[in-house]
Formats: structure tokens, sequence, C-alpha cells
């Protein structure tokens, strides 16, 4: 019992694979031809010769198809034409036999049959045009006596000899009595000699003598092998032609192609750098004049790249120049400044006065210099790229430094989220650290004393950090202009960290120096955001960035709810609530930064006292927002204290601000 | 300490100024304004240290580093007008320990000069391997396989600096800082240059090496694995 049922099943299954397969194997083959198709008409698309080629084949086959049928038309009608003068000339001798006898004229009698007979027999075919013969008394003609000799048509069996043809005879022989007796003739199909089938041909009935009738019946197979032979001929003379024209089509289209394409392959090599390639001038056709083109283009191409290179040499050299020119006094009036700066306690109130402010200018003097060289390095396109793989959130945390002192003399925050795991691109530090150095100072400048968050995010392809501040951001239009040499949001407003003006346009040449991206949002009284995106490969591309430029929450109703009980969690007295609403982390930013194992949380509690314990010896500012003590202090200690393999670097650090989010989300 | 500093710098102005600032500190300074004199003025004078301009009349600024280094492991430290990598590349790799781009603060200028006359007065004591790689820390020289290496003072601090600690991985601020002396994370060039030469004296194949070792993303270790 449970032997069969196991059968049943064993069989149900193997019945189901089959099917499984049967199906597959009606697929697959759907599958190959569209493929092969979709091959086809992407060949077809892309080859020129392949096109007039197939279209030569059509309408060749066309054409030819077309003379073909008339040709054949009228090959067939001169055929039959002439059989039926064959025939009626072989019907008017008999006639003219049976006349002659003058036998069959008077009245029947006894021997009326036998003269039947033997005029029968003397008007058989011999040989030539085959054909058979009766002869038969008129009017009546089914069951007569019929004389027949040969190949007889078969009267006595269908189709008899035709009605229509009889009648004709017969109203001949009744209008013009015994004279004047002409062929009565009709195409029709009877059965002839022993074979029982009909076949097709031409029946001549004449009437003679008293009442009589000869017929002839000649079958068409001659004339039909005859057209039948005529038209295979034409059929495959006209196949040789449509494939000779193919083939010429082809090869004169190759003439022409090939020449086309090595132009082609010669103009795609020349663009890939080849700028020594020339073509083979041939003769002085127009391909030759082709050749000739393409080879002066080549040489005109080369000889302006070579001016622009002397150019972009002219003044890179210039730029160079121009920095040692500059720099070097420059040093001297700084050291010498430096000298003063230190003396001025023993100068009058006056000069110590102006040593302070020579100092302070000749910094902003050396900085607006430095810009300007690097500004005209890019413009003249003799900045170079050094990269290397380095951690990101590392480069994030150092380049807080100035930006840090800044926020803490006025008495603000900058909130750092980066990723567990160190953010490994290829970059070029030095230009990363000026481009987030000068974000951050953008942004605590600009933040009207309100807390700064810095975000690092990365994906597969590319690493990002986004600087949010909650100043009185960017009026519609600006997100553009802000990178603009020396624009100013308001040319009335107080410079209060002295920035040159170049700084962001600088940054926007170093992301894309990196193949990256260097973008702002901004809305009035909302703050701005300005994320950096670059590339983890040197020559990899950007699709996308890890990080979303604009910080407001997608308006769906949980979201909504979730920021207003987080504001009024601020408002009852936790302090900073304000700032915390905004600062709200995106949603899929929060699973980056919150823990999700408790094991790894104690872990980062152990680290961060660890730290902290380590972290006297080095000098950092009082801060209070724990995330940067740690970022900070683990930083520190990876650069200062020489230990830096005993703790995990990017471990340490990040899994020491892991519990930020969290926090943040707690107490702000 | 000792404090003979030799300038090599066209610029008059720029000269007297850093023996003013030099004087200041305690060291002596001695000058030359032309590269092709500068290598007798070396030879007579045999400073603690070199500073030297790139930009020359006469023998150009990396000609005459290379001929010092190729005499001496005297420390020099390059003034340069550029901060291009090119630059300074060439710079450090035609033997130069260290570089500052001009303008800088006097300040600035003594830090680094003092960083690299500063010695360890007395060593303990200390032989460090990696590999076929021997250290004598107190008596400043290296042997491989038994053969005399001959490193300039910032070589061997690099090295040591590493063989202290064989297998842990030193990023390339660190090295900075301890080797150079630098207070915050400055060009990270200059330690790959230095690593470059170094190994280039000391291994076997510099193309591969096994007693300074990359790792990337992060930045070197001393022995293998």
């Amino acid at each position: 019992m449970k032997g069969a049922a196991a059968a049943v099943g064993a069989s149900y299954r193997n019945l189901l694979a089959w099917q499984r397969q049967a199906a597959l194997s009606r697929t697959a083959p759907v599958i190959r031809s569209r493929r092969w198709l979709r091959r086809v008409a992407e060949r077809y698309r892309h080859s020129l010769q392949l096109r007039v080629v197939s279209a030569t084949l059509i309408l060749s086959a066309v054409v030819v198809s077309g003379l073909g049928y008339i040709l054949m038309q009228h090959l067939v009608a001169g055929i039959y034409a002439n059989m039926q003068q064959t025939s009626l000339s072989i019907a008017n001798t008999g006639l003219n036999t049976a006349q002659s006898s003058n036998a069959l004229n008077g009245k029947r009698n006894s021997s009326t049959r036998k003269v039947i007979w033997s005029l029968a027999h003397s008007l058989q075919s011999t040989g030539g045009t085959p054909y058979a013969i009766e002869v038969a008394p008129l009017p009546r003609v089914q069951g007569a006596p019929v004389y027949s000799t040969g190949d007889a048509i078969d009267f006595y069996r269908t189709p008899t000899i035709p009605a229509a043809l009889t009648n004709d005879v017969v109203a001949e022989w009744n209008i013009k009595g015994n004279a004047a007796e002409r062929p009565w003739r009709e195409w029709t199909s009877m059965a002839m000699g022993s074979n029982p089938r009909p076949v097709p041909g031409l029946l001549i009935g004449v009437p003679f003598g008293s009442g009589f009738a000869l017929y002839y019946f000649f079958p068409l197979a001659a004339a039909e092998q005859t057209v039948a032979s005529i038209q295979q001929s034409l059929l495959v003379a006209g196949i040789v032609v449509v494939f000779l024209l193919a083939a010429i089509a082809w090869l004169v289209t190759r003439w022409v192609v090939v020449p086309v394409r090595m132009a082609a392959q010669g103009a795609r090599r020349l663009s890939a750098g080849e700028l020594n390639l020339r073509m083979e001038v041939r003769g002085s056709d127009e391909l030759a004049a082709l050749a000739t083109a393409f080879n002066d283009m080549a040489v005109g191409l080369q000889e302006k790249l070579a001016e622009l290179e002397d150019l972009s040499q002219v003044q890179r050299q210039f730029v160079s120049d121009v920095s040692h020119e500059l720099r070097t006094p420059l040093t001297t009036i700084k050291i010498a400044s430096d000298v003063l700066y230190g003396s001025r306690e023993e100068m009058g109130q006056a000069a110590a006065r102006s040593a302070e402010l020579m100092q302070g200018q000749l910094e902003r003097f050396e900085s607006l210099l430095t810009d300007l060289l690097e500004i005209s390095r890019y413009d003249a396109n003799a900045a170079t790229l050094d990269a290397e793989p380095v951690d990101l959130c590392g480069i994030v945390l150092q380049s807080a430094d100035v930006a840090q002192q800044l926020a803490e003399r006025r008495g603000t925050k900058i909130e750092f989220r980066v990723p567990a795991e160190p953010c490994i691109a290829e970059i070029d530090r030095r230009r990363v650290e000026r481009i987030l150095r000068n974000l951050l100072l953008n942004a605590v400048e600009h933040g009207e004393d309100k807390d700064t968050v810095v975000t690092v995010g990365m994906d597969s392809a590319a690493v990002a950090v986004s600087v949010r501040d909650f100043g009185v951001g960017l009026r519609s239009g600006e997100e553009q202009l802000v990178f603009d040499r020396f624009w100013r949001a308001d040319p009335a407003r107080a410079r209060t960290s002295g920035g040159t003006g170049l700084g962001l346009a600088i940054a926007l040449e170093d992301a894309r120096l990196h193949g990256g991206w260097l973008e702002a949002w901004g809305e009035p009284g909302q703050g701005s955001v300005f994320r950096l995106t670059l590339p983890r490969a040197v020559s990899g591309e950007l699709h996308g960035s890890p990080l979303p430029l604009s910080p407001l929450p997608l308006s769906t109703a949980e979201d909504a709810i979730e920021t207003a009980e987080l504001a009024s969690l601020g408002d009852s007295g936790l302090g900073g609530g304000g700032s915390l609403a905004r600062g709200l982390p995106q949603p899929g930013m929060t699973d980056r930064v919150v823990p999700t194992e408790p094991l790894v949380a104690s872990e980062s509690v152990q680290t961060r006292e660890s730290m902290v314990a380590r972290e006297s010896p080095v000098t950092l500012p009082a801060l209070a927002d724990p995330v940067l003590v740690e970022s900070v202090a683990a930083d520190a200690l990876a650069a200062g204290s020489g230990v830096a393999g005993e703790v995990p670097d990017g471990r340490a650090r990040h899994a020491g601000s892991q519990p930020a989010g969290n926090e943040v989300a707690a107490s702000g | 300490m000792k404090g003979r500093v030799l300038v090599v710098d066209d610029d008059a102005a720029l000269a007297e100024m850093l023996g003013i600032v030099l004087r200041g500190e305690g060291f002596e300074p001695t000058f030359v304004g032309d590269g092709d004199r500068a290598m007798d003025v070396f030879r007579d004078t045999k400073p603690d240290l070199v500073l030297l301009d790139l930009m020359l009349p006469g023998m150009d600024g990396i000609d005459v580093c290379r001929q010092i280094r190729a005499e001496s492991g005297v420390p020099i430290v390059m003034l340069t007008a550029k901060s291009d990598t090119v630059d300074v590349v060439l710079g450090l790799e035609s033997g130069a320990d260290d570089y500052i781009v001009k303008p800088f603060q006097s300040k600035v200028l003594i830090a680094r000069v003092r960083a690299r006359l500063r010695r360890t007065d007395d060593p303990a004591p200390e032989t460090l391997t990696i590999g076929d790689v021997t250290i004598d820390v107190a008596g400043h020289s290296v042997q491989r396989a038994g053969e005399p290496l001959n490193l300039t003072p910032l070589e061997f601090d690099l090295l040591v600096a590493l063989a202290r600690k064989p297998r842990q991985v030193f990023t390339r601020e660190v090295l900075l800082e301890q080797v150079w002396g630098y207070r915050h994370a400055a060009d990270t060039r200059l330690v790959n240059v230095h690593v470059q030469r170094l190994r280039a004296k000391i291994e076997k194949d510099p193309e591969r090496p096994e007693i300074v070792v990359t790792v990337r993303g992060v930045g070197y270790k001393a022995g293998p694995g």
C-alpha cells in the first residue's frame, strides 16, 4: 500500500520533471532564435555593406521574378498557339483524306462500319505529334459505334466528348449540309488509352460526309513538358542572376566600405591619442581624397595640440615663476614681521600695534596668494592628483581642527556621524583635507551659533561627506553661485574668519580633479548642506552619492510624527531640542550609526574609557560633546602616541563613536 | 647642541634674515649664494645642517643636494617656493630630509632645524634585527648579512622607529611625528619618498620589499607577514 503510494508519487514527480524539461526545451529554441534575430538586426544596423547587399538581393529578386513572369507568359502563349496550329493542320489533313474517300457520303450500309474502321486506321498517328483519333456518326454519340485506333479516346467512360463541342459540330453540319466542314476545337481533359486518369489536351471535332464526325485529341503533355523545362531554366537563371548581382553589390560596396571603415578606425585611434597615425593614399579618386583629408586633419590636430601644450607649458612655468618670485620676498617680510612682532613689547604703542597689524595682514596676504596660485594652477591644467588609499573618516576628523577651535570660541559643537567600518578610498589627502577644512569653517562661520553636523557615508563605488549647518541658508540659485570666485552672499556682511573668497572655487576644482562632486543645498532659514562625493577608485565613475543632499525628511506621516515627538521631547527641558529635531538623522543613516549588537556597545564603552585615560598627554580642546571627544581622542591617539597598531585604528575610533546616534537621539 | 648651519640661498635679503633668526636661536650660520660654490663652502665649513634653496644661479639646488648626499649624511632641509608634488618629490628623492614651503614662519623653520639636529645624546646599547638586517642603535650602524650599509641619520631613525616594534603597522602620520618631529599632520609624501630611499639601500629587491612592508590603506611595518 505504502509502496504503491510511493511509486505513484515517484511517477508523478517524474511526470512533473518531464513537463518542466519539455517546457524548457520548448522555450530554449525560442530564446535562441530571438537572440539570433537580435544579433542579425544589430549587424544589419551597423553594416552598410550588409544593407546594400540585402537591398540588392531583394530588389533584383523582385525585378527578375517580374521579368521572368512576363517572359513565361509570352513563351507559354506561343507554345500553345503553335501546338493549336499544328493540331488544326493535322485535323484538316485528316478531313481532306476522309472527304476524298467519298465512301461515307452516301447512306449507311453494311460496309459503312468497315469503311469507318479503315478510315480511322489510315488517320492514326504515325509518330511525330501524338494524338488519338475517333470517327463517329452524328448526331448520336453515346452508345453509338465508334471507331478508333491506337490511343483511343474512351467514349464510354466519362467524360465523353463534351456536349458543347458535339452540338457545335452538329449545328455546323445542319447548317452547311455536308459541305464546307471546318474543325471545332475545345480545351478539355479526357482519359486516353489505357490510362484511366483524364489528361488535359485539345479536342477537335470536324463533321464530314453524311453525318459523321472526325474527332482528334491532342494531349498537352509534350507542350506542358516544354513549358515546365523552360520554367525551370528561367527559375535557375533568375536565381543565379540575383545572387550574381548580390555578389557584385558586395564587391562594389567593399571597394567603398573598406576604406571608409579604415578611416573610421583611424579616427577612433586618433581620438584615443595615436596622433602619429596616417592613412594610406592610393590613386586620386574620392577615397584618396578622404584619406588625404584625414591625414591633413591628423596633422592639424597634432599641431594644434602641440601649440596648446606649449601654451600650457608656458603658463605653468609662469605660475611657477610667479610663485617663486613672490614667495621669496614674502618669506623675508614674514620672518622680519615675526621678529618685530616678537619684540613689540619693547616698542612704542604705535609701532607695536603696527607690528601686530602687519603680522595679521601678512597671513591674509599669504593665504590669498596661496589660493590665487592654486586657482591659476587649475586654470593652467597643472594640477595633479596624488591619490593613495586612505580612510576618509580619519581625514574628516583631522580636518576639523581649525573649525573646531572656531566652534569652541562661538560655543557651538560639531557633531560627527561616521560609519562603523573605515571608508577607504583612493584620494589625494592634501586636497580632500583642504576641501573639508573649507566646508567645516564655512559651516561654523555661517552657522549662526548653531551646531554643525558632519555625516560620512559610503557604498561600493563612492564615499561621501555632508556638512550641515543651521544658519541663514542659501537663497534659491545660490547653490551654484557659492562656488564662484570671490562670491559673497552679502557684500555688506563683515567677515569674521577672513576667508579669501576662493575657498569653495578651489574645493570644487579639487573635487572635480578626483572625478567627484561637490554640491550645495540650502533654504533660507533652514541652513545649508554641502555634500562632497568622491569615487572610491581613482578612475571610478560616480552614478550616485551614498548620502542625500537635501536634509529635509521624506514627507511621510511616520517621519512627521517622529519629528514632532522628538521636538516636543526637546522642548520639555532636555535642552538643545530645537536643533535636535532638525539634526534628526535620515532613516537610512540611523542604521549606520546606531549599534545593533549590545556586545559592540559595551566594547565601545570600554574602549572609550581606555581612550579617555590615554588622552591626557595629547593636547585636546576641552569639549562638551562626548562623540567628538572620542573621535578626536582616538585620532590624536593614532597620530600622536605611536601606538596606532595596538588599538585597531578605525575600529576603535568608530566603535567609540557608534553610540553617537543613540546619545544624540536620547539626550541631544 | 652643535649648530653650524649652512644657508644656500641666492636671495641676499632672505639669507640675511635667516641669519638673524638662526643667530638669535644660538646657531652659527654660514652663507653661500651660488650653486657652483656651494660644494666648496660645504667642504670648508662642515656644517651640521644645510638649508638649501632649490632655485639657485649656477648649479641647481637639486644637483647640490645630490652632491652633498653623495659625500655626507648631513641633514638637508629644502626651502622651496614650489609645493607641487613633482617639485617636492624631486627634491626629496635627490636626498633632502625635509622641506619647508615658502613663505614660512621663523618658528617653523627653527622647529624643523632643531628636529633634524636633535639626536638622543647617549642611547642605550641596543641591537635590533629584522630579517637579515641588524641594527646597532648606539653605534649608529646597520648591517645586512654582515655587510655594513650606509644610511643617513634620517633613514636610520626611520628604520629604528619601525624595527623597535616589528609587525606593528605605523601610519604615515605616526612616522611623521616620530621621525620628523611634526606635531600636526603634514605632507605624507615625505614618508613615501624616504621609505623608498631606505628600501633601495636595505632591501634585496626594492620592488618586492621584505623588511619595510607597505600595508595598503594604512601605512608601513617592519618585517615580513
